[in-house]
């Protein structure tokens, strides 16, 4: 009886434990399936070498902008719209400027639509995930430099990158 | 009549230790500790159902009468946790510690003093729960799914409220290995694993769903505590993490939880049927089995409770047709008891009314949750009352038709008297007629566009809540009429002596020992008779 | 004017009548708005069919294993001096009800997965992915929805009326049926072409929140940090309703959405119109104003959209909505009111307008109350002013 109760007892341990590690399972799976629509992050350009461009292939990428309502700043893509072909690296930047009379540091996430596009979604360059800070009324211009891998599905011939930018809570 | 089981303990009578303290906040009797889990079940029960009843007040009428936005979801909130883990689940429990001993032929559970404190954990924990409705702030209204980012901008509350969760967690995994140490090691030494009554299998299936989902529920709420109180970011996108990632855990123990409310029910009404049918039970096997696949099941189908949250094509249509299997063996169930009742010899006493209730109205919420399965439509049904009216159906006619219909069955053998069968049948046919006048209705406002969890609602939904809040006002005082038939039949006013098999066509240890139970029953290896058993199946 | 829910306020004969139609399964259902709609896209079309596909399917079930059990309560019952027979299981019984339902459900897979294609990568009977049109994105906040047109540069945010807001206070005395569309009416609709592809991106500031107009057919979640798309194309120009449908706080409840389904003609005038005035607004708030025009431009404002609470004699309704005229704040410091406007006043019923009035009419607004009535501060308050604060 002994057993019985350790072992159900170990079983209930380990699931208290599993709650917890769903969260790295959860972001692995994320990345190999896109379950979340964020993007793996920064890679390196050599990835270029992989790619087998198709030029008669084009597909329109979207930039979208988000301000959390809690950072007074302005932020916005340059344009909104572009025609790449997958497997060519193309460069855009997004404006910000801090509106308030005070220094403000803010840190964007970033998510893809659709979903499963993330996982062809290539960032060389990008802001996400690092803090900015600017100083009041301070405008900048963030680069983003991407490549859609040319594994990218047929059935996809628009997606959306988008950031939204929060304060960062000190 | 077989007194074999007992005849060396009639004297036991005698035995309970005397005094309030010594008897009830000691005890380590089985009985005893089912009586407390069933009357603390029922507190809560009015507890929650009063709060049902404000929420049924104010959405008497459009505009708002009576309460404040807030409060009205901090209704919403408690009733349902509340109802869960303070009624249902306990109400269960309490079953379990009551039947399964004497079911299985063994004295006591296999851990008596730890039976003790699962109990005592309880009432501290609701009382911490429902201490939240006067902090500032006021009680958890994120819902009982408690989704973030809502949840976080509780207050104090959550804390509280993860507390309470935590503790009844603990309650529940202790309860959960006491009953399978018990069924696993205590049966009567010819009791196989396949004689065992439908009642205890189910609840075998649904004390391991609780030993593997309720921690994980628990681990969900620690990181919401984490990211409230220690900056984590589990589920804060802004710091990098997806609050969709709560969606799935919570899920993952939600999902497992319905089953955990509704496996004892079936075991319940397993027994009733053959009872009242005189027949065994049909596919005694396959019921077993169906339990099993429906208790695996759970575990793989978890986001169909997330049709709306955008997940990728191909994680929707796997979500879809696992859900679309729930229907088989739940269907063969079903198709299962209805063939118990075929060619037998019924008479309809009132736990048989209230299985047969069960069978009706349980199909209907297992239909509607057949057309919710289907992604594409989910996508207009999800949070409307369409999906409040489900769950109801599968919650209320399925797990509270059970505990009643099971307190109506068992209470001769427990208290020595019966009910009064003119005031159960009243009380039936109030509760059957009133639930489907409450609930029936909200199908409709589903579908024509009412969302869920609203306070105040569009003139064009004003007739249907009306009739639902009439519904929900006559169920509401059933349930006092209940507990009147409840508190006559254990003083015995009006009641007649229940016979030691109470009713013709039972079978199964219960019925051979003597009403009331004795405060102890069976010996340590004492082996059983295979005549008295229900299924002594082996094929 | 409201083409998608149909009322079911029901007389008390149209009730029996319900009843009835339900008892046999009429399909008068939809005129009283007891179905599901069929919504005016494709897409929603699916979706009802769907829908009474698996509710017939349901239903004939329902016949057939509720008829078994009825008939055996009839036929089995004990007082017909029937003896129970003792048969416990049949394989073949079992074998068929397991298999029958599995071929139903792999039926009912088929257009499920159809439908369900259609929503999120739809083709067009070439098979090739279709394209959008145009791009809307949603934002969720506490407790109103923001709508940009990504395409047009087009920016604004829709709450409930005003007429709405008032009558659901507790206690406000106004029967909700002498309000037009209660819960149901915004401030400012979405506008959106007819048969026109739309790509609907949704997302949300605060909490989740989910968008969901049954006549389209579908919900989605707007997730904080998180994108959602989704797709519609509406075949019927009209206005259609629909509420948020996730929990999102006290104000869930009244956070409503109302698109306005234009020709494609008018669409285009829609557009330009809003263009034009978005121009003239940001030339007004950039000028300086005198008070004169100020004050007169403010009596408007205040007429049309703050008169239904605090009334245009300035006296309000208290305690709900306290009397302008004489107040502490109105003849107090200039920030403090611009504040209370802009940002509203959490826990009491006044709204925050900095998001729904441009900075000179809220400018005009407040400089109208400080030199109306009794009241004494008598200045004037510039847009420049309520930037400011709104910027700080």
């Amino acid at each position: 009886m002994n057993k019985t109760v350790l072992k159900t007892a170990l079983a209930a341990v380990l699931m208290f434990g599993f709650a917890f590690a769903l969260i790295p399972l959860y972001n692995t799976f994320c990345e190999i399936t896109g379950l979340n629509g964020k993007t793996s992050g920064q890679v390196a350009e050599d990835i270029l070498i992989t790619q087998t461009v198709d030029e008669n292939r084009v597909i329109t990428i979207q930039f979208d902008a988000s301000v959390n309502s809690k950072l007074n700043w302005e932020f916005r893509p340059t344009e909104f719209e572009m025609q790449v072909i997958p497997g060519k690296l193309y460069k855009t930047e997004f404006y910000a400027k801090n509106l308030s009379n005070s220094e403000i540091t803010g840190r964007a996430t970033y998510s893809v639509t659709p979903r499963v596009a993330s996982l062809y979604f290539n960032k060389t360059e990008c802001f996400c995930f690092t803090e900015q800070t600017l100083k009041a009324h301070e405008e900048v211009i963030m680069p983003v430099t991407f490549i859609i891998d040319s594994k990218l599905t047929e059935d996809i011939n628009l997606m959306t990158l988008s950031y939204t930018f929060y304060k960062l809570e000190s | 009549m077989s007194h074999a089981a007992v005849a060396t303990h009639d004297h036991d009578h005698d035995h309970k230790p005397k005094g309030f303290v010594k008897r009830w906040l000691m005890t380590t009797n089985h009985k005893d500790i089912g009586t407390l889990y069933l009357i603390f079940a029922l507190t809560m029960f009015i507890f929650g159902g009063a709060l049902a009843m404000i929420i049924r007040l104010e959405l008497f009428q459009p505009g708002l009468q009576f309460v404040q936005p807030d409060f009205f979801n901090q209704l919403t909130t408690m009733h349902a946790l509340i109802m869960v883990f303070g009624a249902v689940m306990p109400a269960f429990v309490g079953f379990a510690n009551w039947m399964i001993p004497i079911m299985i032929g063994a004295p006591d559970m296999a851990l008596p003093r730890m039976n003790n404190w699962s109990f005592w954990i309880l009432p501290f924990a609701f009382t911490m729960l429902a201490s939240t409705f006067f902090m500032d702030g006021g009680a958890p209204a994120a819902g009982w799914t408690l989704y973030p980012p809502l949840v976080l901008q509780g207050g104090q509350n959550l804390a509280y409220a993860v507390f309470a969760i935590h503790m009844l967690g603990i309650s529940s995994i202790m309860g959960a290995i006491n009953v399978i140490a018990t069924i696993m090691n205590m049966r009567a030494p010819n009791m196989g694993y396949l004689k065992m009554p439908l009642f205890v299998w189910t609840w075998l299936i649904t004390a391991f769903l609780l030993i593997a989902v309720m921690p994980v529920f628990a681990g969900a709420v620690t990181m919401l505590l984490t990211d409230h109180y220690f900056g984590t970011s589990f589920f804060n996108a802004a710091g990098g993490g997806d609050p969709v990632l709560f969606q799935h855990i919570f899920w993952f123990f939600g999902h497992p939880e319905v089953y955990i409310m509704i496996l004892p029910s079936f075991g319940i009404f397993s027994e009733i049927i053959p009872t009242f049918a005189r027949k065994p039970l049909f596919g005694y096997v396959s019921m077993v089995y169906a339990s099993a696949a429906i208790a695996f099941l759970s575990f793989i189908v978890w986001a169909h409770h997330m049709f709306s949250v955008g997940m990728p094509f191909g994680g929707e249509l796997y979500f879809m047709y696992a859900t679309m299997l729930i229907s088989i063996p739940t269907g063969v169930k079903v198709f299962n008891w209805v063939s118990t009742m075929w060619k037998g010899a019924m008479t309809f006493e009132t736990p048989m009314l209230w299985a047969i209730a069960f069978v009706i109205l349980f199909t209907i919420g297992g239909f509607s949750g057949l057309m919710m399965a289907i992604a594409p439509v989910d996508f207009q049904y999800h949070d409307t009352y369409f999906i409040v009216a489900h769950f109801h159906y599968v919650l209320v006619s399925g797990s509270v038709f059970a505990i009643i219909a099971g307190v109506y069955y068992w209470i001769p053998k427990w208290t020595g008297n019966m009910y009064s069968e003119r005031l159960g049948k009243i009380h039936f046919w109030w509760s059957a007629i009133s639930i489907n006048v409450l609930f029936f209705p909200q199908h409709f406002l589903g579908l024509a566009g009412m969302p869920r969890r609203i306070p105040d609602y569009s003139t064009q939904f004003a007739e249907f809540n009306m009739w639902s809040s009439i519904g929900g006002f006559a169920f509401g005082l059933a349930q006092i009429f209940f507990i009147i038939i409840v508190i006559r039949t254990i003083k015995g006013k009006g009641t007649t002596k229940a016979t030691d098999r109470v009713w013709e066509g039972a079978k199964g240890l219960e019925w051979f020992i003597p009403s009331p139970a004795p405060h102890h029953t069976f010996q340590d290896g004492e082996a059983v008779k295979d005549e008295q058993l229900a299924h002594v199946s082996t094929h | 004017m409201n083409k998608t829910i149909k009322s079911c306020k029901l007389s008390r004969e149209g009730f029996l009548f319900t009843i009835f139609s339900l008892l046999f399964f009429s399909s008068a259902h939809a005129e009283y708005g007891l179905n599901l709609t069929k919504g005016v896209t494709e897409f929603s079309n699916e979706v009802y069919g769907l829908h009474m596909i698996v509710f017939w399917i349901c239903l004939v079930i329902a016949v057939l294993v509720f008829g078994a059990m009825i008939y055996s309560m009839i036929m089995h019952r004990k007082s017909r001096g029937v003896t129970a027979a003792q048969f416990s299981h049949s394989t073949k019984a079992e074998i068929i009800w397991t298999v029958i339902p599995i071929i139903i459900l792999i039926v009912v897979a088929f257009p499920s997965t159809e439908a369900l294609i259609n929503m999120e990568s739809p083709t067009d009977p070439d098979g090739e992915r279709i394209t959008m049109d145009m791009t809307i994105k949603v934002t969720g906040y506490q407790w109103k929805w923001k709508y940009d047109y990504l395409d047009e540069g087009i920016s604004f945010l829709s709450t409930l009326s005003s007429e709405s807001n008032i009558a659901r206070q507790l206690g406000s005395g106004i029967n909700p049926e002498d309000v037009d569309n209660y819960l149901l009416d915004v401030d400012n609709p979405l506008v959106i072409p007819v048969d026109t592809n739309i790509r609907i991106l949704l997302t949300a500031d605060d909490v989740i929140h989910s968008w969901w107009v049954p006549a389209f057919g579908w919900k989605r979640d707007a997730i904080p940090g998180f994108v959602n798309e989704a797709w519609t194309n509406v075949k019927k120009v009209g206005t259609y309703r629909g509420q948020c449908a996730e929990l999102c706080g006290k104000d869930h409840g009244f956070m409503p959405i109302v698109v306005i389904v234009k020709s494609k003609e008018d669409y285009a005038n829609w557009v330009n119109d809003q263009k034009g005035q978005q121009v003239v607004a940001e030339i007004k708030n950039n000028s300086e104003w005198t008070q004169n025009d100020l004050i007169n431009k403010g009596k408007e404002v205040y007429n049309s959209q703050c008169a239904l609470c605090h009334q245009a004699s300035g006296q309000g309704m208290p305690p709900a909505f306290p009397a302008l005229d004489g107040s502490v704040i109105v003849n107090g410091s200039i920030d403090e009111q611009i504040k209370t406007v802009v940002f509203g006043k959490e826990g009491t019923a006044m709204e925050s307008f900095g998001g729904k009035l441009s900075e000179s009419d809220i400018a005009a607004a407040i400089t109208y109350t400080r030199n109306a009535w009794s009241n004494t501060a008598k200045d004037a308050v510039q847009p420049q002013d309520v930037k400011r604060i709104k910027n700080s």
